[in-house]
């Protein structure tokens, strides 16, 4: 597979399709499986891991899912080339600066990846656009049938699915969504929320998952406990509180908009203002002002801009993904400008124009 | 949660470390008073601790202290990892380990995830090898027990290499084998001279 050939395209998570992708960016699942016969992935000495590496590519290629994935040797990645699978949250940042025989198998719509030497042997995740957690729960398990149907996946029959951290270990499944809540962050009722989220046991991510800061009012939630429920009741647990969060970023969407229409009128213009003009722009930066502008659009308060305008900016102003699409390898400076540029270049051909 | 001592709700709970052994404790406000107001006037009292005579609270800090060192030594005879170890990491070594620390990772297991019983999917098996000897007429067990000694066996059989037994590393070798036809029918394997795999892209 040619990374490049991917650039042009914006990837899942910002396809900005599906229900309720005003507010919900994505909707994730995965799963952490481990080969029986071989240690944990710490615990490995180098000709384990390139057997895994081997066993699983072997297996994963010759079932009938495989036959529609295209691997890629992380392993061999250029740096910027492993950033750049990170920011279309193909693979993880853990994943992408470990050492030694490791890789990923994608299929052409970026739906389904699965990791291979990650934290754990195997980390199968698949992702839809907008809220579609049951779908993604569907497509997964298929996924896992067929592959667990080729390798002996660690098991036991208390424990369940056997992994290397215990906090995974059970049914190892991890159900996400990716929410765009401006409006919570700006009427400051977000950590309110975040702390109902944590007494019904979710957790609350940035946008690169554990650890990660949240970036331009993107959260992740997901499950915590991975043991002692079925997958389909964790899938309802993480299922059951978007509805709700939705309506919380409604509701201050509104309130925003009846009390202080001036006021985020004004946030929402300026944040454009920067975007059009600026000379030198950080990617942080970027991402706050575009998730701003997304926000004035979606409340009608910016007529000449398209919603899968900014999703594609968000990932394309990105600094692996800058510096695929300007054909050279760039230092923070230089990116900042290129950056800058490349918004002006795209605001300036009109409204709807092509960022090319 | 039901306080163990009487029907009110249990709002403390509280981990012990006892003889070696990890003991959680669930107790509502008044029993955890008490159990808590004992525990301290045990730890005042040196004499008691010295003579460790007629002790039924929880352990003094000096056998504590003994007891989590002899813990941390512990190793699994699979991946050689010791529970100090995973302490430090917070990463398990292989499969096995949750059988060979199945006692004191269970507590730190059920306070993560408040149960201790997976309730969700199997794994499909791959179907036994209906040639191979070993799988005559038996169903592969549900856990995979017996497909990680693998692991342990590895580490054997390097040892015998290394101390040039190479009558006890092709025995050994041979163990393995019998072991992964077993549960991985349709793959030649050999661990000493892995086949090279297709180009990848």
């Amino acid at each position: 597979m040619k990374l490049d050939t991917l650039a042009d395209a914006v990837g899942e998570w910002l396809r900005g399709t599906g229900p309720e992708s005003d507010i919900v960016m994505s909707s994730r699942v995965r799963l952490a499986r481990n080969v029986a016969q071989y240690p944990f992935v710490s615990r490995m000495s180098d000709q384990d891991r390139g057997e895994v590496e081997r066993f699983l590519r072997e297996r994963i290629s010759s079932s009938s899912v495989g036959k529609e994935l295209d691997y890629i040797d992380v392993g061999r990645l250029e740096e910027i080339d492993r950033q750049f699978l990170v920011e279309r949250q193909l693979i993880s940042r853990e994943h992408a600066e470990a050492q030694g025989a490791r890789g990923v198998a994608i299929d052409g719509l970026e739906q389904v990846s699965l990791m291979i030497n990650e934290e754990d042997h195997l980390r199968i995740q698949c992702m839809h656009s907008g809220l579609d957690l049951r779908g993604a729960w569907e497509q997964i398990r298929g996924v896992d049938d067929q592959i667990g149907s080729a390798v002996p996946y660690a098991y036991h029959p208390k424990w369940g699915y056997l992994t290397a951290c215990p906090t995974n270990v059970g049914t190892g499944i991890r159900v996400s969504v990716m929410l765009h809540l401006p409006a919570l962050v700006i009427t400051r009722q977000i950590d309110k929320v975040f702390r109902s989220l944590h007494k019904i046991s979710l957790a609350v991510r940035g946008l690169y998952g554990e650890g990660s800061q949240a970036m331009g009012d993107f959260y992740q939630i997901s499950n915590q406990t991975t043991l002692g429920k079925s997958e389909e009741e964790l899938v309802e647990q993480v299922g059951d509180v978007v509805p709700v969060l939705i309506d919380y970023e409604r509701r201050a969407r509104e309130f925003l908009v009846r009390e202080t229409q001036q006021n985020v009128h004004d946030q929402v213009s300026r944040a454009y203002g920067i975007l059009r003009t600026a000379q030198t722009i950080t990617a942080e930066e970027t991402m706050q002002l575009l998730s701003r502008v997304r926000m004035g659009v979606l409340l009608g308060l910016i007529g000449d801009v398209k919603i899968a305008d900014i999703n594609s900016l968000l990932i394309r102003t990105q600094p692996a993904h800058l510096q695929k699409l300007r054909g050279v390898e760039l230092d923070t400076k230089d990116r900042n400008i290129e950056r800058a540029r490349y918004l002006r270049r795209h605001f300036e051909g009109g409204p709807s124009g092509s960022p090319n | 949660m039901k306080c163990q001592e009487c029907d009110k709700q249990a709002v403390f709970h509280i981990t012990e470390l006892e003889t070696g052994e990890v003991r959680e404790l669930h107790l509502c406000e008044d029993h955890a008073r008490t159990y808590l107001n004992q525990s301290e006037s045990a730890e005042g009292d040196d004499d008691e601790k010295a003579s460790g005579g007629g002790l039924t609270g929880p352990l003094t800090v000096g056998q504590t202290a003994d007891e989590l060192a002899l813990l941390d030594k512990k190793a699994c005879p699979m991946c050689g990892i010791t529970f100090f170890e995973f302490r430090n990491q917070g990463r398990l070594g292989c499969p096995h380990d949750y059988v060979h620390f199945e006692k004191e990772l269970e507590p730190l297991i059920a306070n993560i995830h408040g149960a201790a019983q997976h309730t969700g999917r199997k794994p499909q098996r791959p179907q036994a090898d209906e040639g191979s000897q070993l799988s005559e007429g038996s169903q592969l067990p549900e856990g995979t027990e017996e497909l990680t000694t693998v692991i342990g066996l590895r580490r054997s059989m390097q040892e015998a290499i290394a101390c040039e037994d190479y009558e006890q590393a092709r025995e050994v070798r041979d163990g393995i084998r019998g072991i992964e036809d077993r549960w991985l029918p349709d793959a030649a394997r050999d661990p000493g001279s892995p086949p090279a795999g297709p180009p990848t892209s």
